[in-house]
């Protein structure tokens, strides 16, 4: 009895250092490899439309209520206690350091990630990859690798529109329909909001997110089990996994990065 | 040329996020205030205590508001004594102000802002780019009229 128990743990262990072991070998492998400029680049650029463009329109849409809530939520709370001049900082703020990274990256893992690792598990399960491997194309550099760059070149875009839009909102909401003094609204976020501080630090959060995902997208893809139902619990731990590291590295990034602030 | 479709989204794509960086980085993180679209004229005008007053707080009249605070300065008069130096900017439509007009610093509600109220005067000469107004009172500090309720005054 307590055998198996001691059986299960040790077999999960060590599976699970081999899943991030054999992760981190695939990745290693993708982008650590001979660079093809010309081709290369039309490729990246096919993936950056897939994975970046393709997102661009759920970023928004949701950027801009985003926005707007927190203009309408921040306006009702603030002007309780005739704060309301503050809704600026309110909105930048939390757009800047944590909504804009966290959301965008989770709106991308949701929409981005869960189609990168179902495309590479249907062309693992079609043997797409191997016959790849049989005409001696590795598919490490001409399908994960494209793939993982787009990923990481396009979150980091992707959260900077996310960010600005959702404040666009936010003035909309604030300013032209509940009236906060317009000078109020920008200057007492241009007063707070610190470009290096704040902006650069929420670019650094999302950059590290895109790595995440793309890699957690990318790897559950290629170890997918070759069957339908293969790829759709992939596909699911492509979400799952991502979200939750996310939500927690970012606990650590704030941790590190505005601690106290 | 053949434009490729893809490429043409992608740049597409990236404009939109250099744009956002922009945006982010000037309007919202104020690297720099080029922005300034209302067209005015500065007037100058001194204070013993500013209190919080900010760049872009609001200059206002009988409430309305008709203009922002452009920039403030620490200032040295004759006698030694500091004083904070601020320029106003008013717009252009409110160019009947008179020039003995006098300036004084309060607060929106009991914690927040403080802005600029100008309270006209009666001179025939009306203010223009460059004037300064001569009779100004400074803010009310909350800290101040604790301190003088808590140590009962002084004379």
């Amino acid at each position: 009895m307590l055998v198996t128990y001691f059986y299960n743990v040790g077999h999960r262990t060590i599976s699970f250092f081999e899943d991030v072991g054999r992760a981190s070998v695939t990745i290693f492998n993708a982008i650590f490899n001979k660079p093809e400029f010309v081709r290369g680049t039309a490729r990246l650029i096919k993936q950056i439309y897939a994975v970046g463009v393709l997102s661009l329109l759920v970023i928004l849409v949701s950027g801009f209520f985003i926005g707007m809530v927190l203009g309408l939520q921040g306006y009702t709370i603030l002007s309780k206690f005739g704060a309301d001049q503050a809704l600026g900082e309110l909105i930048a703020l939390s757009m800047v350091r944590e909504l804009g990274p966290v959301i965008g990256a989770l709106l991308f893992a949701g929409r981005a990630g869960s189609a990168l690792t179902a495309e590479i598990g249907l062309m693992k399960t079609t043997e797409q990859l191997s016959s790849m491997e049989m005409m001696g194309i590795d598919p490490l550099h001409r399908i994960i690798a494209p793939r993982f760059w787009a990923g990481q070149i396009s979150l980091p875009i992707l959260t900077l529109i996310f960010n600005a839009v959702a404040i666009i909102g936010g003035y909309l909401v604030g300013v032209v329909w509940l009236g906060v003094d317009d000078g109020a609204f920008w200057g007492n976020m241009q007063l707070s909001v610190d470009f290096r501080e704040d902006v650069v630090n929420g670019i650094i959060k999302s950059t590290v997110f895109a790595a995440v995902i793309s890699w957690i997208a990318v790897f559950q893809g290629v170890d997918s089990i070759p069957t339908s139902e293969g790829i759709s619990r992939a596909t699911t731990r492509t979400v799952v996994y991502s979200s939750l590291c996310i939500l927690g590295l970012d606990f650590f990034l704030t941790a590190v990065m505005f601690r106290g602030t | 040329m053949k434009l490729n479709r893809f490429e043409i989204w992608v740049g597409f794509f990236v404009v939109l996020g250099i744009a956002s960086l922009l945006m982010l980085a000037l309007q919202v993180s104020g690297l720099s205030n080029f922005y300034n679209t209302e067209s005015g004229y500065e007037v100058k005008a001194s204070f013993a205590n500013i209190g919080g007053l900010k760049v872009r707080s609001k200059v206002t009249i009988s409430g309305v508001t008709v203009g922002r605070v452009v920039s403030i300065a620490l200032d040295q008069n004759q006698y030694g004594e500091y004083n904070a130096l601020v320029t106003l900017s008013i717009n252009d439509h409110f160019n009947k102000i008179p020039e003995d007009s006098s300036a004084k610093i309060l607060t929106a509600g009991l914690l927040g802002d403080n802005y600029i109220g100008i309270v006209p005067g009666q001179a025939e000469e009306y203010l223009k780019n460059g004037s300064t107004l001569e009779l100004t009172s400074q803010a009310m500090l909350l800290e101040d009229l604790i301190s003088k309720f808590a140590v009962g005054g002084e004379k």
